[in-house]
């Protein structure tokens, strides 16, 4: 690996993509087109995220990658390991200590802070792409900000459900103009969006797009005021922390209906039982 | 221009770690846009005069082959000419064509002249790099993403960047460099005033 | 007890174990080399260099090779590795002209100068195994016939006579896929791009249609060749152009149902095909494709075929985008799928309490 540059891509790549996330950051919420690279590992594993990290990664950065909330899932694993070999940057799971903390589908719960950078891998970034299959035609509903398609749908939901039936991926409006994508996050870390001091970058490999959404930045998640949004989590307290206030994983435990509820975010819930905090499953004490 | 013809002067003031200067410089560039209002440090360029070491540093992150640059003013000069061909390729071109230019605030007027995207692209709009005389954390007062509340920062004028903001999410957006220090105003931040 | 998942490093190198170990076989039988794929899995090694945009016949045998067979993998793994190479320069246009044809058949003429070479082609086989290539031994040697100097093109027999659609020449500088995001509308140099590295079987299926009635435009096969052609490149410090290679290529040129207006004589039009090494399957469904694409510029009707829809036809012709993102759905996605849960099992919650 030692072949190939810092961080993998060739510096006049990265100077493309430097590029895009500066008028990214510049309109927020705006989807840049970027000439995304083939990168070494499949479209759909997260090749938008990668190249936004490579291109923002030094080597003082600490870097920490989570999948569904996890350090340890395989992919975050792998992609851990990627700039392991081709940065040699210092690594993390703990969210405090991470510079740049690249994420598929979750928002860590600890509050992010100043200087932190948030990569988002996005696998569809287009918010209206299930609403309209067209780039020509979403573009130009994003060029003259004509949303009402968005509206329609989400009271058809209404209409049929009696609520807003999206759980992941719910779309958001960026200061008041941009309506967004989030990429698949579940709408339970929605609220983390908004006014917080990080930075949050994200990159769409295969679509060939990153956006962003500065620090302090207003973020509303669509809703209608007879029917407000709800950041909705399962109602159960987390069975290894005991934490009532994170979003959690359901896990099988057998065949009988058996069931646990634990923390999503790795990091979190072993901060907290390392503090001594235990769940309803979780083993009183380090048995053998 | 071929490279015997250039002045020697073209050839130094470069990165000499290229991958891990140019990853701090972005990150310092990239810091500044996102927080108008804060300043931060750059090192590892020399351009020639009249260019600061900090629109040095933005140049060789950000330009390239496919990149168009006005110089303007006292800055359209051979040696800067030559010291930008050389190390980054880009093109010199006129102001209307630029995705880039750079400049002091009063060479750059009127800023009318440069790209604010289109209102389907509106990425496709000019970054200026302003070099400017003093840069601090005081003066006019900023609202917007990336600040928290309001922000301060000395700015040449505000008509222009009140006049921008309101073509917003069309508009350019505004590096301003003084020796080694950089602010960002990106087309987002309210500029207050009058 | 429940213990969270841990140790996704060492299962990942196991698999990685697993897989080399599968990909070598049963170590009874010889090793493949890749010279042996290059010379024997030729049509194989094409098909990896024209999805894969990268010419070099050792570099896609070894692809194969690490791909278990695997086409698309290996198509992945040359693209993956065609981005770290620097661009140093670009190339004249080829001139297919000039080819060195070892096939060149028409199907508008019964003969024509140059005459029509059947080359080594499947069309004739009768499909029945031959079990004599289960025993190894020497293959046959084929009878030499002179070789074929360039030979005329069929649609300049019909230029001559303006029987078919001008193309005029062009020095713009196209737009290149691999280095800018695809902008739609896209042009016709940026179509043909997209199809000649878009996926064999997408790109047959949608001629295919096109030929059934989903966008018909009525091809005859003006003329197939199949040959090497210089590659050569400008030297501005010598100021003119140096040959740096051959390759072969396949370059299929329909003549396609002709249009014209009371303003205008009719004229046939054209749909174009070329493709890295002998493809000859996926340079004729492109031109049929191309051609299709073109309905709006020659004022054809839009009957709302797929062939006909430009934005459909590029965004889903790459097969490595379109595996990528069809096979991720295996990653995990239990974090979504918990959010749909809670939902589903709070609306029927409402719907219940509704009814009691």
């Amino acid at each position: 690996m030692s072949d190939y540059n810092f961080a993998y891509l060739d510096e006049q790549t990265k100077r493309m993509i430097r590029r895009a996330i500066l008028k990214g950051v510049a309109v927020p919420g705006y989807q840049v087109p970027f000439a995304s690279r083939e990168m070494p590992m499949p479209y759909g594993w997260g090749t938008g995220g990668v190249q936004v990290t490579a291109a923002c990664l030094t080597p003082d950065d600490t870097l920490k990658v989570i999948d569904q909330g996890a350090d340890d899932t395989t992919n975050a694993v792998s992609i851990r390991k990627f700039f392991e070999r081709t940065a040699g940057v210092a690594t993390s799971t703990h969210t405090a200590e991470a510079t740049i903390i690249q994420t598929r589908h979750r928002i860590p719960e600890a509050a992010l802070s100043d200087g932190q950078i948030l990569v988002y891998q996005v696998p569809i970034p287009e918010p209206l792409r299930f609403l309209e299959p067209r780039e020509t035609e979403t573009r130009r509903m994003h060029a003259l900000e004509d949303y009402g398609l968005m509206h329609v749908k989400l009271y058809e939901d209404i209409a049929r459900n009696g609520a807003i039936a999206t759980s992941y991926a719910y779309p958001v409006k960026v200061e008041g103009r941009y309506i967004m994508d989030p990429s698949p996050i579940p709408k339970f870390d929605n609220p983390k969006l908004s006014n917080t001091p990080a930075l949050q970058l994200f990159g769409a490999g295969r679509e060939q797009r990153i956006y962003a959404i500065p620090p302090f930045t207003q973020i509303v998640s669509l809703d209608f005021e007879d029917y407000p949004f709800e950041a909705s989590k399962a109602p159960h307290a987390c069975d290894l922390c005991a934490d009532d206030t994170t979003y959690l994983d359901e896990v099988i435990t057998d065949d009988h209906g058996g069931r646990m509820f634990v923390c999503s975010d790795t990091d979190h819930c072993e901060t907290r039982r390392d503090a001594g905090y235990r769940g309803r499953l979780a083993p009183q004490e380090d048995a053998a | 221009m071929t490279a015997l013809s250039m002045n020697a002067e073209a050839m130094t003031g470069s990165f000499t770690d290229a991958p891990v200067q140019a990853a701090h410089g972005f990150r310092a560039v990239l810091r500044a846009l996102s927080q108008p209002g804060e300043i931060v440090t750059l090192s590892g360029a020399t351009p020639p005069a009249p260019m600061s070491p900090a629109a040095g540093v933005v140049a060789l992150v950000l330009l390239d082959g496919t990149t168009p640059v006005h110089l303007a003013g006292a800055h359209d000069c051979p040696a800067l000419r030559d010291w930008i061909t050389f190390q980054t390729g880009a093109p010199l071109v006129a102001a209307e064509a630029a995705m880039f230019a750079i400049g002091t605030w009063q060479a750059l007027t009127p800023v009318t002249r440069f790209a604010i995207g289109t209102p389907e692209y509106p990425d496709r709009a000019a970054t200026l790099i302003v070099e400017s005389d003093h840069l601090t954390a005081e003066g006019t007062t900023l609202r917007g993403p990336g600040i928290d509340g309001s922000a301060q920062l000395s700015l040449p004028e505000t008509g222009a960047f009140r006049a921008n903001r309101a073509l917003f999410p069309l508009g350019f957006d505004t590096l301003f460099c003084c020796g080694d220090q950089l602010a960002g105003l990106p087309r987002s931040t309210i500029v207050e005033g009058r | 007890m429940y213990v969270a998942v841990k140790g996704g490093e060492r299962a990942i190198d196991n698999a990685h174990a697993l897989l080399a170990e599968e990909r070598r076989g049963d170590p009874a039988v010889p090793e493949l080399s890749v010279a042996q794929i290059r010379e024997q899995m030729t049509l194989a090694v094409n098909r990896v260099m024209a999805e894969g945009s990268l010419y070099d016949p050792d570099l896609a045998a070894l692809a194969i090779k690490q791909a278990r067979g695997d086409l698309i993998e290996a198509i992945f793994l040359i693209r993956a590795y065609r981005t770290t190479l620097p661009r140093l320069g670009h190339s004249n246009p080829v001139d297919t002209g000039a080819m060195a044809a070892v096939r060149r058949v028409s199907a508008t003429y019964k003969d024509l100068p140059g005459g029509q070479v059947l080359g080594p082609t499947f069309d004739y086989t009768h499909r029945l195994i031959d079990f004599a290539l289960a025993a190894e031994g020497e293959a046959p040697r084929a009878p030499q016939a002179e070789p074929l100097g360039p030979v005329p093109r069929v649609t300049g027999f019909l230029d001559r006579e303006g029987l078919i659609e001008a193309e005029p020449d062009s020095d713009a500088t196209p737009r290149d896929l691999t280095r800018e995001p695809m902008e739609l509308p896209a042009d016709r140099a940026l179509r043909l791009q997209a199809l000649t590295r878009g996926d064999e079987g997408f790109i047959l299926s949608l001629a295919y249609s096109s030929q059934r009635g989903y966008g018909r435009t009525h091809p005859f096969v003006g003329e197939l060749r199949i040959g090497e052609v210089a590659v050569e490149m400008e030297i501005p410090e010598l100021g003119f152009a140096v040959e740096i290679g051959e390759i072969t290529v396949t370059e299929c040129e329909t003549v396609n149902q002709f249009t014209g207006s009371k303003t205008k004589a009719p004229q046939f039009t054209r749909g174009y095909g070329l493709v890295f090494g002998q493809s000859e399957r996926k340079a004729i469904s492109m031109s049929l494709v191309d051609r299709a694409l073109r309905w709006e510029e020659l004022g054809e009707d839009n009957t709302g075929a797929p062939v006909q829809d430009a934005e459909f036809v590029l965004m889903h012709a790459d097969n490595i985008q379109a595996t990528g993102f069809l096979e991720h759905i295996k990653l995990p996605h239990y974090v979504d799928f918990q959010s749909e849960l809670e939902l589903v099992r709070r609306l029927r919650a409402g719907a219940q309490e509704a009814a009691e």
